[in-house]
């Protein structure tokens, strides 16, 4: 069957919505782009447990070093779902860690920020979390079949991590006046980084018409920050705290809010690698990588022995 | 019928060309451990459903890591793990030939008999 042919099936099963699965026809621009998209999601989990994974050994109490522990746990099992779903589509486990780790492959920016004071993690919870989940959310209808069930499993674990980040933060800005300003100052500093997570404008985003056609995303960065801006918003005035933009204005006409523009110098300049962290990070993966070589090398060792023993016991 | 089995090596790869192209898997994965597929029962008296894949260096570490992944809300009561190379699966491009004889067997379904009314509830 001739290429056009198939790709108009191919359209007018996105259209039905009906999923593609991994061993459907798919032209190879649908299959790189998800490719791209699912294992940068998973580098993002697992990235994404460093700041927090920081806070383990210094969390204020019991309770708290167990609520960190467990949701560290499952970034890492977030990032298995995600890697598992991006093998569907040709590429290995072993391919998709080493061009992490030589920085060819990116994850979310917002990693790339440190995690200074303890409010930090209710910051991060509540605002990275819920910026997450919203994308998460809309990516749980997308049109490729594996990536689309990792994020349903992802999403139901995933709300726990928005709540224990607000009540966190609610603590604190019922505390003593050096807890609010500390509540406060890691809200300014986590807000816009929060904002950026959604990328560029749609007016300069290159991905997003042709990921709109396949149901790949079904809504737009501009779509997806505005939800999010109007979601924080009113939950900030639960915490009594304020957003850092003096632009941030309830729109009756539009039923949004308005709110200042970021900072996309700053944005470019994270994404190109020249953010606080970008090396710590990566030096940091490539460390716990490198480390634990012997210990990938030690079991497959140890598995083929069990079996060389049980064949010989059989002979 | 032509219709062939087609053995995966990861549990759904396309690595035939039924897809595209050939997917580029130039990277040496000869240290990758291998893939497993995990089934779960949720609780007694429901079928082992499959629920995902995780690479591990044999069966036992296989079960341990699914239960680490995919049982930490108290998911499951069962864990099954199939090396992935061992899932035979059909081919997509065939299915319309593969399962055409069911569908001209409309009398296979209880709604093809119409009964009087007063038989209820058969």
């Amino acid at each position: 069957m001739p290429v056009q042919d198939l790709e108009k099936i191919f359209q007018e099963k996105i259209d039905q919505e009906i999923k593609i699965e991994p061993r459907d026809w798919m032209p190879e621009a649908y299959r790189k782009t998800n490719i791209r998209q699912i294992s940068q999601h998973a580098h993002s989990e697992v990235v994404g447990m460093l700041p927090e994974g920081n806070w383990i050994s210094r969390a204020p109490s019991l309770k708290r070093k167990a609520i960190l522990l467990a949701k560290v746990q499952d970034e890492g099992g977030h990032g298995l779902y995600l890697y598992s779903a991006a093998e569907t589509l040709g590429m290995s486990r072993d391919e998709m860690i080493s061009d992490l780790l030589s920085g060819k492959a990116k994850y979310s920016s917002i990693f790339n920020y440190p995690a200074l004071t303890w409010a930090d993690m209710g910051a991060v919870g509540w605002l990275v979390d819920g910026a997450a989940i919203l994308n998460q959310v809309m990516l749980c209808r997308t049109s490729y079949g594996p990536y689309a069930r990792a994020m349903v499993r992802i999403c139901k674990e995933e709300s726990f991590h928005q709540r224990q980040g607000f009540e966190a933060l609610l603590v604190l800005s019922r505390g003593t006046d050096a807890q609010k300003a500390m509540c406060q100052e890691s809200i300014n500093r986590w807000w816009w980084p929060s904002l950026m997570m959604f990328g560029p404008k749609d007016s300069e985003s290159t991905n997003s018409d042709q990921s709109m056609k396949w149901k790949i995303k079904r809504k737009t960065n501009d779509e997806l920050r505005q939800q999010f801006v109007d979601m924080i918003a009113e939950q900030i005035k639960v915490l009594g705290m304020r957003l850092p933009d003096d632009q941030l204005k309830w729109n009756e006409e539009r039923k949004h809010y308005d709110f200042g523009e970021i900072n996309w110098d700053e944005f470019w300049n994270v994404v190109k690698g020249n953010g606080p962290c970008n090396k710590q990070r990566l030096d940091a993966r490539k460390k716990a990588h490198d480390d634990g070589a012997w210990v990938r090398a030690a079991a497959l060792a140890y598995a083929a022995k069990k079996i060389n023993t049980k064949n010989e016991k059989a002979a | 019928m032509a219709f062939q089995i087609n053995k995966n090596f990861y549990g759904d790869i396309p690595d035939d060309g039924s897809g595209a192209t050939l997917p580029q898997t130039a990277t040496e994965t000869k240290n990758e451990w291998p893939l497993w597929e995990i089934f779960i029962r949720s609780k007694q008296g429901l079928d082992h459903k499959h629920v995902g894949s995780l690479h591990a260096a044999d069966a036992a570490m296989a079960i341990e890591n699914a239960r680490d992944v995919y049982t930490r809300r108290m998911e499951g009561v069962s864990i099954w793990a199939v090396e992935s190379k061992y899932v035979h699966a059909s081919n997509p491009d065939d299915a319309e030939s593969f399962y055409e004889p069911s569908e001209d067997k409309i009398y296979r379904h209880p709604t093809f008999y119409q009964l009087p009314d007063e038989v209820n509830h058969m």
